[in-house]
């Protein structure tokens, strides 16, 4: 069954992953009782915390959807789904895994040389593996096609020059991938591009930090001069960059993280209504509204693991949950503070319902670029409409 | 706006130049006191404060002139708590208003209690702006008989706090401290705890309509500069019609303020109360549409932007967001005989509720 509009199916989780849940709920549970994290909002993003990554691939829940011959654990995406939902849920810093898991493994799958796979596949599973992503830059953010860096030919390898910008966790990381342009620019713009598998150590990289307006070091400047990288390092075909980094995204747009960021504060603010002796009607209503949506755009969640688990493709259900989603995000930091009637005091004490509420405001700027901008997102909805 | 009040306007957005880009951008608590001088000298700190008591005998209207500029230039100095508050509060304790910087506080739950030669009072002064660097407070004790109490600001024994864009919001815990009676004067029935919340919230009405026009300006210029898909993202619809709902926002706010605040010597509440809740909720649109224009440049602590963005998300909540004063204008709509005469009763029937 799926909407006529436009392609989405309607999925529901399997009974069979229940015990799966259960399981990831005691572990978190039990982590958080021994004060192993803090629960924050945007934990996806910014909650760098390596020994939990470890903790979590040790349980298998690093790198699930990856064949056992790579070290994976070779389940479905409804089961990686229900893992996520849970890490989400309680804001577990899963920051520094989050992006190999989602992207680059997923990409190495697609494109990866046997070599490429046999090497990086079983550490990202490990949790000790972490990548970032290399594609904007200064004069190419929504227009991805038009970057700058360069890749020029040399014996045994190619050389990068150029510049990314907002690159999140390269300070910590050990790899990106790199989207840069091997042939110049003939007319088809999207010829011509091809990605690298760049170590972020290596000779010619600099990473600076660029600070978000919290002040927090979160992404940075990362400046390539003259970066040799070996031809085994060339991630699928060279040319085609444009293809891959348009697969690569669709990964990067489709979970739950693009609804569940500011779920801490959600969680927190009905704390807080319930707690108070009046139980105010119109805020209980409130946040009836705003749970009504997050079943809604849960379920379109899940619609979007379950056609990409069927091999269908998600692209466009992909951008309507980002957009409807992230600007969920941002209405539960906006409704919070106001139904809270809470002084966002950035002071506040870690784990309290203010300073969810800070994080989840300040941070929400964010929601609604990363990943593509939601402009973005509604031409490839309005691109489908034309198509129907 | 007549010509007086565009002098005026000039004058303290020459004033407010002086706080410079490098300046606002080192900026980490504290306050403008270079700017601060150059108010007071340009009598602008006590505008609206009779001649009598100190002041420069203007109206309310040529003081929220100064104060939407002030919000506009996002400059740390406690102008809306000297001139709106605190001067308001001095004024009716007779008092001879200094040039300041004051602050003002109407705590709802202090105990008072008379003793040989004055007052004790038991309670705390939360999040007051400014507390530690006002050289006065002006408390409004809001009872039966209200009493204003003047207190020397211990500067050493505010607990200090800040907003989201740093700004001082400091805490002073009162123990059983003794004010003698000299400093403590009983008012006038109408100087009471919700005629000084309708002040405050005009105050930061007019200062999140100055912000909201600062952040369009802002989001303006960028989107003329920025290139994307080789064009200026100000030629994308989607764009040109998030800068069109900002520039209707900042209008209606600045707006409505504006004529809360020139009703009369009092604001008018009703107006004022619409003007805080049409502020608050259009500082969240305003702030979220000049962070989407902007990109990831404008998430960064090197943009400007986020001077602006972090008041409006402060600002808004202070003096009663606008979840609380819509409460209290529909709690009126309901009073009224009918809705239509709420609205178009004159300013006189309504000053201060
Ligand atoms: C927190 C955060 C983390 C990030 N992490 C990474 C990372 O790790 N790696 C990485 O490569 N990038 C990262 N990014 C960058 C992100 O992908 C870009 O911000 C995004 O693609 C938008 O680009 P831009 O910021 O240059 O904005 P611009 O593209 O300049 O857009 C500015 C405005 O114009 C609008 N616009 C542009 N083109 C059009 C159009 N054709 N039609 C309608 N509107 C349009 C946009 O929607 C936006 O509102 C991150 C960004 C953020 C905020």
């Amino acid at each position: 069954m799926s909407s006529r509009v436009l392609p989405i199916d309607v999925v529901r989780v399997p009974p069979g992953l229940e015990p799966l849940r259960a399981e990831v709920r005691t572990f978190l549970d039990s982590e958080i009782r021994r004060g192993a994290f803090t629960p924050q909002c945007d934990s996806w993003l910014t909650g760098w915390d390596e020994p939990f990554s470890r903790r979590l691939a040790e349980h298998g829940w690093i790198g699930m959807t990856i064949p056992r011959r790579y070290g994976g654990q070779g389940r479905t995406v409804l089961d990686r789904q229900v893992v996520l939902e849970e890490l989400l849920a309680v804001g577990a810093p899963v920051a520094a895994h989050w992006i190999a898991d989602r992207q680059t493994a997923p990409s190495l799958l697609r494109y990866g040389s046997e070599q490429q796979r046999a090497e990086f596949l079983p550490e990202i599973a490990a949790g000790r593996c972490y990548f970032a992503i290399g594609m904007s830059e200064p004069d190419s953010g929504s227009d991805l096609a038009s970057v700058r860096t360069r890749a020029v030919r040399v014996a045994g390898g190619w050389r990068l020059t150029g510049t990314k910008v907002w690159t999140s966790g390269a300070h910590r990381a050990q790899w990106f991938f790199v989207l840069a342009r091997s042939a110049p620019d003939t007319g088809d713009r999207h010829a011509g591009l091809s990605q690298f598998i760049v170590n972020l150590r290596a000779e010619g990289v600099t990473v600076r930090p660029i600070r978000l307006l919290t002040g927090e070091h979160e992404f940075n400047e990362v400046q390539l001069d003259g970066v040799f990288v070996p031809d085994r390092y060339v991630l699928g075909e060279i040319g085609s960059g444009w293809g891959q980094v348009t697969s690569e995204l669709g990964y990067e747009r489709s979970g739950p993280e693009r609804l569940l960021t500011t779920f801490p504060l959600l969680a927190a603010l009905v704390s807080e209504v319930r707690r108070r002796a009046d139980r105010d009607p119109a805020a209980v209503a409130e946040i009836g509204a705003l749970t009504s949506r997050l079943l809604t755009l849960r379920q379109l969640s899940l619609s979007v693991a379950g056609m990409l688990a069927a091999g269908k493709p998600a692209d466009v259900a992909a951008a309507l949950v980002k957009d409807l989603g992230t600007r969920f995000e941002q209405e539960v930091a906006e409704r919070a503070r106001m139904l809270a009637d809470e002084m966002p005091d950035p002071d506040a004490a870690p784990g309290t319902f203010t300073s969810h509420l800070v994080r989840g405001l300040l941070h929400s700027p964010g929601y609604t670029l990363r990943g593509g901008t939601n402009e973005v997102l509604r031409g490839v909805v309005a691109k489908a409409l034309e198509r129907a | 706006m007549n010509e007086e009040l565009h002098a005026i306007a000039a004058t303290a957005a020459q004033i407010c130049s002086e706080w410079t880009p490098e300046a606002a951008a080192r900026y980490s608590g504290g306050w403008a006191d270079e700017v601060w001088d150059s108010l007071t000298k340009a009598e602008f700190t006590v505008l609206p404060v009779p001649e009598s008591s100190g002041g420069a005998g203007a109206g309310l209207a040529e003081a929220a002139v100064v104060v939407h500029e002030i919000g506009r230039a996002a400059v740390p100095v406690p102008l809306t708590e000297t001139a709106l508050l605190a001067g308001w509060l001095l004024t009716a304790a007779s008092r001879t208003v200094p040039t300041g910087p004051l602050t003002a506080s109407a705590p709802t739950d202090m105990a008072v209690d008379r003793c040989a030669g004055g007052y004790r009072l038991t309670g705390k002064l939360s999040r007051v702006p400014y507390g530690h660097l006002a050289e006065r407070v002006a408390v409004l004790l809001d009872r039966a008989e209200p009493l204003v109490a003047i207190l020397d600001s211990p500067r050493e024994a505010w607990e200090r706090g800040r907003n989201l864009a740093g700004e001082p919001r400091d805490t002073l815990l009162l123990q059983d401290t003794f004010v003698p009676g000299e400093d403590v004067t009983e008012v006038d029935a109408t100087i009471s705890g919700r005629a000084f919340r309708v002040r405050g919230a005009l105050g930061r009405a007019l200062l999140l309509s100055g912000a909201m026009e600062a952040a369009l300006d802002s989001t303006i210029t960028y989107a003329g500069q920025r290139e994307q898909f080789g064009r200026p993202i100000s030629r994308f619809q989607a764009v040109s019609h998030h800068l069109a709902a900002m520039a209707e926002e900042a209008a209606a706010s600045t707006t409505v303020a504006m004529s809360a605040a020139t009703a009369g010597q009092q604001p008018d509440w009703i107006l004022t109360a619409a003007a805080k809740a049409q502020a608050g909720r259009a500082a969240g649109v305003v702030a979220r549409l000049a962070h989407q224009v902007h990109g990831a440049l404008g998430f960064t602590d090197e943009h400007p932007l986020r001077l602006i963005t972090t008041r409006l998300w402060s600002w808004r909540d202070e003096f009663g967001n606008e979840r609380f004063w819509e409460r209290q204008l529909g709690a009126a709509a309901c009073a009224a005989p009918d809705l239509w005469t709420l609205v178009t009763d004159p300013a006189e029937v309504r000053a201060n509720g």
